[in-house]
């Protein structure tokens, strides 16, 4: 095959590719004629509205501008690879993307109505959401590490911005100092480790990781799995980074103090959802080697129809196979692998080649891909509770509203990257618990983004009221703005997790596939990480309850400003907005559970 | 009212809608919004009322309490979250119905005693409904999903009660009870998902799903084409066929293929006839650990030693009609989960953890006595006198497993659980009383301290009558209500252990001690020289209005026990039953014979024939294996794999 044919099959991949990139594409586009704008139009602001309007046609492109049909839309969709392998569409990235966009939407009213920025600053604002939105949605669908590295990087620079952008505070400052810097040394870490990976493997896309890993174990020597070891690790670290995990978490409640509350509800919903959808995208997809090596039959099938999945996007030419395995070629050479990346031929092109494989390798292959899952699950466990229990037991303390409801967000990361663990035992032997397990890490994202939201949006109304974001100040409130106190803490009981609340489902899914994940495969840490689940439910009471204690409870400090806080204001129906969900998705979730459950059907498959 | 979903529901969200009604309400009205709250909950007596009255007073066949059933009545499901089979499932049965009777009665006594209340009137009637609403949802959930919710949903108004309309001390005991509580539903939560991923409907054969309720029957019709029916039509009956028949094409799958279920009727039939839940774990069987984790969960609320120490501190700080709820309803809570969850749904654990259930009991019945005699507040030797009678009920509920070698003392055991559940009654109306009686004292003289009381006979004569009846109730005199249940309890710890029961009954002399002394501090002596002597008047009308029927039920209750007992013993007589059929099974495993070979199988076992799984084998089922090759010699029923599929064999009932 010669560098035109090359050329070729990949010109035609990426226009094959570009129709299902659209909502991204729209995003960029506004980007654009927002940067544009301000240069044309001058002083006319449009910037608002021209974003609202991109985020809505994002929303709904991909449904054929009917979102209601999205229960059906990601049940029919298989997973497809584009763009060469860089980026994987199925029903889980058009869930994230659905998210992200929502939220962004949700987000950019919230800054409209609070006015902490100044008006000019709109299109600044504006842009960098879009921006880092972006960056999530391909953070979301990466199935290459060089994808990732990108897409981390895309969602964390506008972010560092963001948490510098209340200008005139010196916190504000020092928390977007802080948070480059450590974000830039995470990011650093993150890429060694990439190359360590790839230096071992050959390869930087995801599932031919996967493959050779399985391929490789068995004769690997001593130095190399140490230095895969170190690879994988360092990896962590980058990841980590953004799920604001412990040990990388110091970032979290220093800049969430210095960030206004608009851009918290940001870094802690949308950064921490993608972050996770990263996790599970590279977790599932170095961890499960889908490869015909397999012991067990199904999953041959299975790979088969990938394979099939990612033909029909291509013309019918007659060169398919060819095609996906040039295609995979390309990208390893882009990311400038190798020279021998041809030997990385992860798709075996005859069926007697791959059967006389899997004979040699059936047995070591079957242990190795049971072991590889059961470490990466095994680390992102202890990671899991450690964050969760650090998080918990350190938002006790505090005193600011914002580092306390950051602590929560760490102690929220915990409990929801324990589904992942869940998910990666599952993967192999229970395909579809597994597939259950990430949705119910999709449950509790989408009611993850509520209450966050509220919580935050909440912060930043009643800083402008109060003008103030200590707790000592939140005393006895109840008695001069009940309604948003009543909101704040249905909001609160519902990041403890108490029905009949939705924060109680999130956490009752996770449960759920943490016992399911037990009960199948018997490994004792999914059954100790549900304990220390329900440990932190307890530790965790205390911490929210006593702010609802100090709001209502507590006597009102002398000499506070009057507040002004009725619920009949725009900000008040804003607050009534993302708090109604909480209390509604409660009486009905089986529709959440059902897209969530969609959204994931074909993500192992 | 002939539709139970109506009706039941109606019940439940009654005082739910209520609340949502008074958030509408002016402020200002504080007697509107009493009078509102208490015609409320004056609306959810009406139905309990009617639903307990024979057909013929008020002409509701359908839902009208049929006190020969001993199944659930009233039942209704609907689907609600199907992705994880969650029902909106609830019912009533001899076990459910005397409770929710109770909490409605002294939700409406409490109502009437909360004019005392005066701070923010409007959030805590609005919270008091609330708190009803999960009150009367605890008893009549029977979805496990559902239960948990409602049991959750009473935590967070009874934290405001406390916390807002309490004592000095309020916010430390409003979270002291809020965290002892959580902890022990988070245990439960784990004990739910655990039996949730253990369940199988499968393995339930067409009479068990119909004792659970999964199918109807209906009044044409036999059960067999009422089973046949809902296969076909039900969505679950479908899902019911389809792993039956997946089970089938893969028997090696046979274990891994399960269909859960969250009804927790259905869970007491897999606990009692199949062995989904004694598969092992950590040492022990998974039933063990969820009897456990839900034991710890339910005493927890009961309160028993050592996790009792919430209650003392939560009955001093909450305000007297809260403390009325709390030990009158609350605390009935944990007695009903035992008796509803932890034994049917877990009998083997529930055997061989006997001693340390009725351990707990007794300890508490003892502890709470002597503490209760060593206290100087008032209300706080009421709250401990409430953890030493709420000992007899955890007590009578562990005679239950009790038998001695072969003989099955079904009796004994039918008399502790009835003891329990009588004095779960009657404990709801004299505590209740207790602390009302103690909160119209308090409301005069602002203190409780009793080395300060005495001579209040003189002052409140009426009163102190009162009072006394219903400190006798609490003695155990005989003629009043905490008599039946203590000497049912005691008499059925006799063959049970004898050294329990004697120390059980010794317990009487200490109550007799500390209720006495109390009655004799307070009420009599020389006349009152304490704090606030002038304020000592004679008791209200509205005050009596409270009084008077808890005085009334008290005396009632003990003079004529069948009016509660009737109510409750045809259920109770069945569950028990059940219960010593599943002991007999558990312990002779009798052995089915072959008549061509003399292979012997475990009961239990699963046979099958022309590929259809039939059944368990059952005590009289006899093989006809003429068609099947069955090894000569005699097998070790437990070195058989489980289970066991015989081909073409056949089963014949004697």
């Amino acid at each position: 095959m010669g560098f035109c044919d090359l050329i070729q099959l990949v010109i035609s991949d990426t226009l094959d590719s570009l129709p299902v990139f659209l909502p991204e594409l729209i995003l960029c586009f506004t980007i654009f004629v927002l940067l544009l704008a301000r240069v044309v139009l001058g002083r006319i602001d449009i910037s608002f509205y021209w974003t609202l309007a991109g985020l809505l046609i994002a929303l709904v492109v991909p449904y054929g501008g009917q979102p209601w049909r999205i229960l059906r839309a990601s049940d029919e969709l298989l997973r497809q690879e584009i763009f060469t392998g860089m980026l994987v569409y199925d029903g889980f990235t058009l869930f994230m993307r659905g998210l992200l966009i929502v939220f962004a939407i949700l987000l950019i009213l919230l800054i409209r109505l609070t006015n902490t920025f100044d008006r000019r600053d709109g299109t600044d604002i504006y842009t960098l959401i879009l921006g880092a939105t972006l960056g999530m949605c391909l953070m979301a669908s990466a199935n290459h590490l060089l994808m990732v590295f990108l897409a981390v990087e895309m969602a964390s620079v506008p972010s560092y911005v963001l948490a510098g952008f209340r200008k005139t505070r010196r916190v504000s400052s020092e928390a977007a100092l802080k948070y480059s810097v450590y974000g830039a040394g995470t990011a650093g870490v993150m890429l060694y480790g990439m190359s360590l990976v790839a230096g071992v493997v050959n390869s930087v896309h995801l599932p031919t990781i996967a493959d050779r890993l399985v391929e490789i174990w068995p004769t690997m020597s001593m130095e190399q799995s140490f230095v895969l070891g170190l690879g994988g690790m360092m990896i962590m670290v980058g990841l980590a980074f953004k799920l604001s995990a412990v040990p990388f978490h110091f970032w979290c409640p220093d800049v969430f103090e210095g960030a206004s509350a608009e851009v918290n509800a940001f870094l802690s919903v949308a950064s921490k959802a993608a972050a996770l959808a990263l996790l599970v995208r590279v977790s599932l997809g170095i961890g499960i080697s889908s490869a015909p090596a397999l012991a067990n039959g199904h999953a041959v099938n299975d790979r088969h129809a990938v394979q099939s999945a990612v033909v029909q996007t291509a013309p019918p030419d007659g060169v398919s196979s060819e095609l996906s395995l040039a295609v995979f070629n390309v990208a390893d050479r882009a990311s400038g692998d190798s020279d021998n990346a041809s030997e990385t031929s992860l798709i075996p092109t005859s069926p007697t080649a791959a059967r006389a494989r899997q004979e040699t390798s059936i047995e070591e292959a079957a242990t190795v891909q049971a072991q590889l899952p059961g470490f990466i699950a095994l680390m992102i466990s202890v990671i899991a509770a450690i964050t969760c229990t650090f998080g918990n037991l350190a938002a006790y303390g505090q005193t600011n509203i914002n580092r306390l409801l950051a602590y929560s967000t760490i102690a929220h990361a915990g409990y929801m990257m324990m589904a992942v663990p869940a998910a990666l035992a599952l993967a192999l032997d229970h395909p579809e618990s597994a597939e259950s397990a990430v949705a119910s890490l999709a449950i509790y994202m989408g009611i993850y983004m509520f209450m966050n939201l509220g919580a935050f949006s909440i912060v930043a109304f009643l800083r402008g009221a109060l003008g103030s974001e200590q707790i000592t100040d939140y005393s006895g409130l109840f008695w001069r703005a009940p309604g948003v106190v009543v909101c704040l803490s249905l909001i609160l009981f519902s990041l403890v997790g108490l029905p009949p609340l939705a924060g109680f489902i999130g956490k009752f899914a996770v449960f759920a596939a943490l016992m399911n994940g037990y009960q199948l495969t018997q490994h004792g840490y999914l059954f100790a990480l549900l304990i220390v689940g329900g440990i932190n439910t307890v530790i965790s009471l205390f911490y929210y309850l006593r702010l609802v204690k100090v709001m209502i409870i507590d006597a009102e400090p002398e000499g506070r400003r009057p507040v002004d806080f009725s619920l009949v204001s725009l900000a008040g129906v804003y607050t009534v907005l993302v708090t109604v969900p909480i209390v509604l998705f409660f009486l009905r979730w089986e529709w959440l559970s059902r897209l969530a459950r969609s959204a994931t059907d074909h993500l192992l498959s | 009212m002939d539709n139970p979903t109506f009706l039941l529901s109606f019940i439940v969200f009654a005082p739910a809608i209520g609340a949502l009604i008074l958030a509408f309400f002016p402020k200002g009205n504080a007697d509107a919004i009493r009078l509102f709250t208490l015609a409320v909950t004056i609306a959810v007596v009406i139905p309990a009322v009617i639903l307990a009255l024979p057909e013929s007073y008020t002409g509701f066949s359908a839902t009208s309490f049929d006190l020969g059933a001993d199944s659930m009545q009233n039942v209704f499901r609907h689907k609600w979250i199907p992705s994880f089979e969650i029902e909106y499932f609830m019912g009533l049965d001899g076990i459910s119905f005397p409770l929710v009777l109770l909490t409605a009665v002294i939700s409406m006594l409490a109502m009437g005693a909360s004019w005392s209340i005066t701070k923010h009137v409007k959030g805590y009637c609005i919270l008091f409904l609330l708190l009803e609403t999960g009150m009367l949802g605890v008893f009549m959930a029977l979805d496990f999903f559902l239960f948990y919710v409602f049991w959750e949903v009473m935590l967070l108004p009874m934290y405001f009660l406390i916390g807002i309309w309490g004592g000095p001390r309020k916010e430390y005991a409003a979270i002291k009870f809020f965290l002892y509580t959580l902890f022990g539903s988070v245990l439960m939560l784990i004990a739910i998902l655990m039996l949730y991923f253990n369940s199988d409907l499968t393995r339930l054969n067409a009479e068990q799903l119909m004792a659970a309720n999964v199918v109807e029957l209906r009044e044409f019709g036999s059960a067999k084409e009422a089973f046949q029916d809902w296969k076909q039509s039900d969505p679950l009956g479908r899902e019911y066929e389809r792993k039956k028949a997946e089970k089938q094409a893969a028997p090696e799958n046979e274990d891994k293929i399960k269909l859960h279920t969250f009804n927790m009727l259905a869970l007491q039939q897999m606990g009692q006839h199949t062995e989904l839940f004694s598969v092992p774990m950590f040492g022990c069987t998974l039933q063990c650990w969820a009897f456990m984790l839900l034991f710890i969960g339910f005493v927890i609320k009961v309160p028993s030693v050592p996790v009792h120490t919430w209650l003392p501190d939560a009955h001093v700080e909450a305000p007297t009609p809260i403390s009325m709820i709390l030990a009158g309803v609350l605390l009935k809570m944990g007695g009903y989960g035992i008796i509803r969850i932890c034994y049917p749904i877990c009998p083997a654990a529930g055997l061989s953890l006997a001693p340390l259930v009725c351990g707990v009991g007794v300890v508490s019945m003892v502890y709470g006595a002597f503490a209760a005699l060593a206290q100087k507040d008032f209300k706080r030797m009421v709250a401990y006198s409430s953890i030493s009678h709420m000992g007899y009920v955890v007590l009578g509920l562990g005679v239950w497993s009790a038998s001695a070698g072969n003989f099955y003392m079904a009796d004994y055991w039918n008399m502790g659980v009835k003891g329990a559940m009588f004095q779960m009654i009657a404990h709801g109306v004299s505590s209740a009383g207790m602390f009302f009686l103690v909160g119209v004292l308090y409301d005069r003289v602002h203190h409780r301290n009793l080395d300060e009381f005495g001579g209040i006979y003189g002052k409140m004569p009426l009163y102190t009558g009162l009072s006394i009846v219903i400190f006798f109730a609490g003695l155990g005199l005989p003629g009043l209500c905490g008599f039946i249940g203590e000497v049912l309890v005691v008499l059925s710890v006799w063959e049970y252990s004898q050294v329990l029961a004697v120390i059980s009954a010794a317990v009487v002399i200490l109550t007799a001690g500390y209720i006495l002394w109390a009655v004799q501090r307070v009420y009599l002596g020389a006349e009152y020289r304490g704090p606030h002597e002038e304020a000592l008047t004679p008791i209200k009308g509205r005050e009596l209005a409270v009084a008077v029927p808890l005085v009334v039920l008290a005396i009632w209750f003990g003079v004529y026990p069948d009016i509660v007992l009737r109510y409750m013993d045809p259920t109770v007589d069945r569950q028990v039953e059940e219960l010593v059929s599943w002991r007999k099974r558990h312990d002779n495993q009798p052995q089915v014979k072959m008549e061509t070979g003399s292979t012997t199988i475990p009961l239990g076992s699963l046979v099958r024939r022309d590929g259809m799984q039939i059944d368990q084998i059952g005590m009289n089922d006899t093989l006809h294996t003429s068609s099947i090759e069955v090894p000569n010699r005699i097998v070790d029923a437990n070195t058989l794999p489980r289970p066991i599929w015989l081909d073409a064999a056949t089963i014949s009932s004697p």
